[in-house]
Parts: C-alpha cells; sequence; structure tokens
C-alpha cells in the first residue's frame, strides 16, 4: 500500500514537472508520432487496395478460366465450353437460366483525370446475368446499356478517376464509338474501376470471334463449389481452372499489397528504431535535469522504485501521446483519400481509398506504448541508480 | 589538429547521448539510400530511356496485338534507321509469385536496338543460333539461381504448347546491364520458336525504332501512326522515354506517396537528431565562454563547435549510407516484386552532400551564438 502511494505521489510530480522540460518533451513526441503516422499511412493504402479487390468476392460466386491462366486477361476459351460450364450442377438457376456469365475482359486507354496521362482501364463485357451475380452492382445515374448495342456503363470510381467517360460522353476505342449510358456503384469494389458492356458486342469489336475470357456463376450455396470444380475439371472435354471469387481476388491483390506493406513494414522498423534512440535521449535529458529532484525525493526516504516507474510512466505517456496524434493525424490526412494504380497482374486500373482501419490507429497506439517502454527503461534504471549524495552536491 | 583531443572528449562526454544521436542519424541515412531505391524503383527506368528509340504499340491499349506484316511497313517509312519488335509472353514458373517479365523478340535485330543488354560474344553467338534459346537477365538469374545451360519450363498461359505442357527453354547467356539501372530481371527468347508452334501467335505487341536522327523523333512517330490511321490495328508511337514514363504515370501517385512519406521519415529523424546535437552545445555555454576566457578566438570556438558537429554528423552518415548500401544490395523489400531496386550512384553523392549539410546547420547555430556571447553573462548564468 506504501509503495502504490510513493508510486502514485512520485508520478504525479514527474507529471507536473513535464512543461518545464517540453522541449525535449516535445522531439519525443514528434518523434513518435511521426513514427505513427508513417506506420498507418502506409498501411492505409495495403488496407484500402485490399479492401477494394477482397470486397468484390462472394464467395457463392465461382469464376472459371482456362487452366494454367493467371488472370482473366490471360484466359480463353470457346462458347461451347462456357456452355458446359453453365449447365454444370452446382450452378444457381432461376426462371431464365442459370445464373451465370460467360465475359470478356480487355483493357482500353483512357486519361487519367488528375494527370492526363494514359492508364489502362478495364472493359468488360458481360451477359445479363452479371447483374445477377455481383448482387452490389446497382446503377445509380442513367440506365442499364440496351444488349446487342455500342452502350457501356461505368463504374463510379472509375469515372471518378479516369477522364472522358461521364454520362453521356462517347468514346472510341478501336473502330467502334460508345456511349456512357449509365453509371453503377458496388459498394467501393473492383467492379466500380471497371466498364461494362454487352459480351455480344465486345466480342466482334476486339476480334474476340467465339471465345469468351471467364465464366462468373453464382452457385447454389458456398457448398456447392466443390461439386461444381470436381465436375468441371472431371469433364474431358473441359481445359479448366475454377475458383472461388473470393479466392480469385485474394491473389489478385497480393502482389501490390505486398510491395507495399514490404516497404512500409521496413520503413516503420527503421523509423521506429530512430524514434527509439529519440525517445531515449529525451528520457536520459529528462532524469539528467531531474536528478536533483530525484535524489532529493530518495532522500525523504523514497525507495527506487516508484522512481523507476514513474520515469518509465512518463515516458510511455509521452509516446502515448504521440500516438494518438499520430493515429488522428493519419487518419484525418489519409483516410478514404481516392486513388488509383495499376495492377500488375491484371494490367488494369484499380480505383481504390485508403482505409485508416480502427484496428489500424489501435496497432499505432501500441507500436508507440512500446517505444515509450523500451525508451524509458535505461533512463529509469539510471534513475535509479543515481548516487543520492553526489546528486545533491551536484549543482 | 591540436583541438582535436578537446572535440574528442567533448563528444565523450555523454556517452550514451553520443551513440543514440550517432545511431538516429545511421537511421535516417539508411532510410534514406532506400527512399533512393524506392524512387528509382518506381520511375520505371524512365532515366536510361534510348532518346532514339520509338515504341509502337495498338492505339486502344497495349495488349491489343499488331499483324506481323506491320514489320515490313514500319522499315519502309522515312528515317526509321532499324526496327525490332517484342512480344509480352507471360509465363508462369512454377508458381505465378515467381513472376518475371518474358518477351519474344527477333535475337538479332533487338540486341542490335538494345546495346544496354550486355552479352558475350559466345553467349551472343549461342543464343542467336539456338530456336529454343533464351537469355535471361542477372536479377532474375540470382533470383532463381539459374545458370548457363540450364533448361526452365514456363507454363504458358497466352501462349499454349499444342499439348499444354510447359514450355521448355535453355539459358543460353546471362546478360548484365549496360548501363546503370537498365532492368535485368527480363527474358528474352525466340520470337520464331513461338510463332512456329501456332500461327495464331504470329502477333506482335510493340515495334522499336531507332530513328536515324533523334532531331526528328517526333515526325518519324507522327509518319508511323499515319501510316496506320483508319486501319483495323491503329498505333501510338511515342519515344522511348515517354512509354516508360506512361508506364510509370499507370501506377500513379502510390509511388510519389510512398517516395513522400519516406522523405518526412528522412527530414524528421534528422531534425530530431539536429536538436539533440544543438542542445548538447547549448548545454556547454558557460565552458565555451570559459575557454574565450582563455584566449580563444571567435572563429576558434566557432571552429571546435563545427568540428564537433561536423564528427557526429559524419560517422553518422557514413555508416548509415554504408549500411544502406550493403541492404540495398541485398535486393528488394518486397521479395522481388521491384525489379529495378538499387540506389543510383548520383543519389549517393547526394547522401554525402546531406551527411555535410547536416553537420553545418547543427553546429553552426549553436556555434555562432557562442561567438556572440559576453564572457562576463555567460559566466555569471552558472
Amino acid at each position: 500500500m506504501r509503495l502504490l502511494a510513493q508510486v502514485a505521489a512520485v508520478t504525479a510530480l514527474t507529471i507536473r514537472t513535464i512543461p518545464q522540460r517540453a522541449g525535449s518533451s516535445t522531439v519525443a513526441v514528434v518523434g513518435i508520432t511521426g513514427v505513427v503516422v508513417v506506420f498507418v499511412a502506409v498501411l492505409s493504402i495495403a488496407e484500402g487496395f485490399r479492401a477494394a479487390m477482397l470486397g468484390a468476392g462472394s464467395p457463392d460466386t465461382a469464376i472459371v478460366m482456362r487452366g494454367g491462366s493467371d488472370t482473366e486477361l490471360s484466359s480463353a476459351f470457346d462458347l461451347d465450353s462456357s456452355r458446359i460450364i453453365k449447365d454444370a450442377p452446382g450452378v444457381q438457376r432461376t426462371e431464365r437460366g442459370p445464373v451465370a456469365s460467360a465475359e470478356l475482359f480487355v483493357v482500353v486507354d483512357v486519361p487519367k483525370r488528375s494527370t492526363g496521362t494514359s492508364a489502362n482501364v478495364p472493359l468488360r463485357g458481360v451477359e445479363p446475368a452479371a447483374f445477377d451475380i455481383r448482387g452490389e452492382v446497382r446503377i445509380v445515374e442513367g440506365r442499364a446499356f440496351r444488349p446487342g448495342t455500342n452502350e457501356i456503363i461505368a463504374g463510379r470510381a472509375a469515372v471518378a478517376q479516369f477522364a472522358g467517360i461521364d454520362l453521356g460522353a462517347t468514346q472510341r476505342w478501336g473502330e467502334n464509338a460508345w456511349q456512357v449510358v449509365g453509371i453503377f456503384e458496388a459498394d467501393g469494389t473492383i467492379a466500380e474501376s471497371e466498364i461494362w458492356c454487352d459480351a455480344r458486342v465486345l466480342a466482334p469489336a476486339y476480334r474476340r470471334g467465339d471465345t469468351v475470357q471467364s465464366v462468373y456463376a453464382r452457385l447454389e450455396s458456398a457448398e456447392s463449389f466443390d461439386t461444381f470444380r470436381d465436375a468441371l475439371t472431371a469433364d474431358p472435354r473441359l481445359d479448366v481452372m475454377v475458383e472461388r471469387e473470393t479466392d480469385y481476388y485474394a491473389g489478385q491483390s497480393e502482389l501490390i499489397t505486398g510491395i507495399i506493406t514490404g516497404i512500409g513494414t521496413l520503413v516503420a522498423i527503421l523509423m521506429g528504431i530512430g524514434a527509439v534512440f529519440g525517445a531515449i535521449n529525451t528520457m536520459y535529458t529528462a532524469v539528467a535535469t531531474r536528478s536533483r529532484e530525484i535524489a532529493t525525493l530518495r532522500a525523504l526516504g523514497f525507495s527506487s522504485l516508484p522512481v523507476v516507474i514513474s520515469v518509465m510512466i512518463e515516458s510511455v505517456l509521452l509516446s502515448a501521446t504521440g500516438g494518438v496524434i499520430g493515429g488522428m493525424l493519419a487518419y484525418f490526412a489519409f483516410d478514404n483519400f481516392q486513388t488509383s494504380t495499376i495492377n500488375w497482374q491484371t494490367f488494369s486500373q484499380v480505383a481504390f481509398a485508403f482505409m485508416v482501419t480502427p484496428a489500424l490507429t489501435v496497432q499505432g497506439v501500441l507500436i508507440a506504448v512500446t517505444m515509450g517502454f523500451v525508451g524509458g527503461l535505461f533512463p529509469a534504471i539510471r534513475a535509479a541508480r543515481l548516487p543520492v549524495a553526489t546528486a545533491l552536491r551536484a549543482l | 589538429m591540436k583541438y582535436l583531443p578537446l572535440v574528442w572528449k567533448n563528444l565523450f562526454r555523454r556517452k550514451v547521448r553520443t551513440f543514440f544521436t550517432v545511431g538516429s542519424i545511421v537511421v535516417a541515412f539508411v532510410l534514406f539510400a532506400y527512399l533512393m531505391a524506392v524512387r528509382q524503383a518506381f520511375s520505371g527506368g524512365v532515366s536510361v530511356a534510348g532518346a532514339d528509340r520509338l515504341l509502337v504499340i495498338h492505339k486502344v491499349s497495349l495488349i491489343q496485338p499488331m499483324p506481323e506484316s506491320y514489320r515490313g511497313r514500319i522499315a519502309s517509312i522515312d528515317g526509321v534507321a532499324d526496327l525490332s519488335f517484342a512480344q509480352w509472353f507471360g509465363g508462369i514458373y512454377q508458381d505465378p509469385r515467381n513472376f518475371f517479365a518474358q518477351f519474344a523478340v527477333d535475337p538479332e535485330s533487338y540486341l542490335r536496338l538494345y546495346p544496354e543488354i550486355v552479352l558475350t560474344a559466345e553467349e551472343r553467338e549461342r543464343w542467336v543460333g539456338n530456336r529454343t534459346g533464351a537469355i535471361l537477365g542477372r536479377a532474375t538469374a540470382d533470383r532463381f539461381g539459374f545458370e548457363v545451360g540450364d533448361r526452365i519450363p514456363l507454363q504458358g498461359t497466352i501462349f499454349r504448347t499444342p499439348d499444354d505442357a510447359p514450355w521448355e527453354f535453355t539459358i543460353d547467356g546471362i546478360y548484365e546491364a549496360g548501363e546503370e539501372g537498365y532492368d535485368t530481371s527480363t527474358m528474352y527468347f525466340h520470337y520464331n520458336y513461338l510463332a512456329e508452334t501456332n500461327d495464331a501467335y504470329r502477333q506482335i505487341g510493340q515495334f522499336v525504332i531507332r530513328v536515324d536522327d533523334p532531331a526528328r523523333a517526333v515526325d518519324v512517330a507522327a509518319a508511323v501512326d499515319a501510316r496506320f490511321a483508319n486501319s483495323p490495328a491503329e498505333t501510338k508511337t511515342t519515344t522511348e522515354e515517354a512509354f516508360l514514363q506512361g508506364f510509370a504515370d499507370q501506377v500513379g501517385n502510390i509511388g510519389a506517396i510512398l517516395t513522400a512519406i519516406l522523405s518526412a521519415v528522412f527530414f524528421t529523424i534528422l531534425v530530431i537528431a539536429a536538436n539533440t546535437m544543438a542542445q548538447a552545445i547549448r548545454e556547454r555555454t558557460s565552458e565555451l565562454a570559459v575557454l574565450k576566457t582563455l584566449g580563444f578566438t571567435d572563429r576558434k570556438v566557432l571552429l571546435l563547435v563545427l568540428l564537433e558537429s561536423m564528427a557526429l554528423a559524419v560517422a553518422g552518415g557514413a555508416i548509415g549510407l554504408g549500411l544502406g548500401f550493403l541492404l540495398t544490395n541485398l535486393g528488394d523489400p518486397t521479395g522481388g516484386f521491384l525489379p529495378v531496386f538499387g540506389v543510383p550512384s548520383g543519389d549517393w553523392l547526394i547522401g554525402v552532400g546531406l551527411t555535410l549539410l547536416l553537420g553545418l546547420a547543427t553546429g553552426i547555430l549553436p556555434g555562432v551564438q557562442a561567438t556572440r556571447l559576453r564572457i562576463v553573462t555567460a559566466l555569471r548564468k552558472t
């Protein structure tokens, strides 16, 4: 009990004297703030990208591509195969037939709004069932394209990032002119970065003949995936690869998230080391300037443990302050920051928003606290070991 | 020189602080090395683009192929001194994660157009004569431990062998970069190997033109595009630099944001370290006054202070840049996602410059303050 009272008393004293050391304390706080901002900001890029990619998938949707293809872009099979796939067991059926869409995926050159430089924007040819498969896709402006015409609809994120695909605009790609008749939203997922049109119009325009690149199929349930996959892979007429949509998009996001988290982690570690060094210096200075005060406390009969604890608390408090400020700065500066980048795996643009999630912020603060703990440890021990007589005599 | 022991003693009066200050500077300069490497990686090799090379791609997008017949039609355009082409292959080595670029090319003309691809005469001869041969860049060879003579199987994605077995290539040579920063992650093999497997594969993704006069590059580009205007496959011809810049632009501001963050980090750490260094000198105001009482001139005091801050900055900078050199040479931190990863040699000079600047900046302010010090006031403070 007495120990607790001592700790409380010494800590209160320590905290009250922080303003006297405002300069060096600020340096420590700034350093830690920096680490947390960087950590949270960089990982929010990866987080946002992953959310756009993963949010797109549904576990009860399967994507079928040619065997050995890693993306839709390099996949191709004929219409006959696509019919066999649609009739396979496990595919959900309505009165309009199987809920499956044989799709084409090409990229078109569209300038970025921000820089005017050209960007590979995905143009997807779909069948009517595509809207049933991707329940999140809904037209928010204009209307859906009429089958058989050169009409296109553009995703909300694509319209925001790329120029010339606003509602009513006409675009020439190759020999065809395409008219934008609608804008759709898809809960911020990757579909929103795409432009959609009728697959039957896209095929001749891109000389794809009777081929398609992928079949998206809504399954009866998430569990019927195995039935569906086994039926297709066992079929001698087909050479296909079946993946759950969620797994497919997770694979597609690997490269970019790998790059960003790789760099981000490295920077955060390095910067963490730098900030811990800064914190250690600050706390040593704090202990040095207070040596007479600490020695007086010891002379009055306070034991060394409360002194150690109070120094540690000061250090952790300072860094936690830095952590919270950093988390907030990162949130206000980067959350929901809209951008787009090329996903090398599909060779096309993905528009997404940075996401500063609560989990990221909490992680940032935890890192800050850890740094404060490490930074305070040695100076605290130094404070405890301070020889009372010498310290009192100094100055 | 005789003051060195004094500077030395001052540096080590607080060993811990000196240690951690130098430590922060080291960390800052390791970050600097990574910053420069990341910037280079995201710039997509624009700095090494050949000024006399033009790239011709399909107007709609890079993934659309052009007919083989364009070869002859482009070659006959006035101003085209030399011509080659490349076709993206997109094969998978064992696992999609092991990504590296592969192009089907015409070996002789391609090597002529790209003197940056450096092979020994023997390697070159062997490759040109071997239809299933391939050459591989140093970076990728090191990444997978490939050696000349190895056979690599690549599973085709766009292009398939008749029985859908993997394509087999023999490594005839491992090329080095003839110019710093040139990408050595790519594999090149014979276009004929691809084209003779299936007639449908007779298509070309990009043509490379060498113009006879770089000053006329824009005119030649316009002439090429005019030749194919209103045809089923219209073209877009740009300088190689613009083409690579286009690639970098596709990545968008992610690279810029990462670079900005790294720069912010670098300067934050420097400011913190600088503050500590300046503080270490401010603490000793009275000592400096004593030195001046003893007859040290203002210039000597300033010099002493500067020597001290320089010593810290140079020690930290040298260790940091050295460590940064070692670490960035280990390869990129993302495990092969960034093919060109390294610090351009010019940037090391910037690093050295920043080190000196840091020493100067941290020393000059407290140093000048020390010279302006009135001895009486300073001595009274204690």
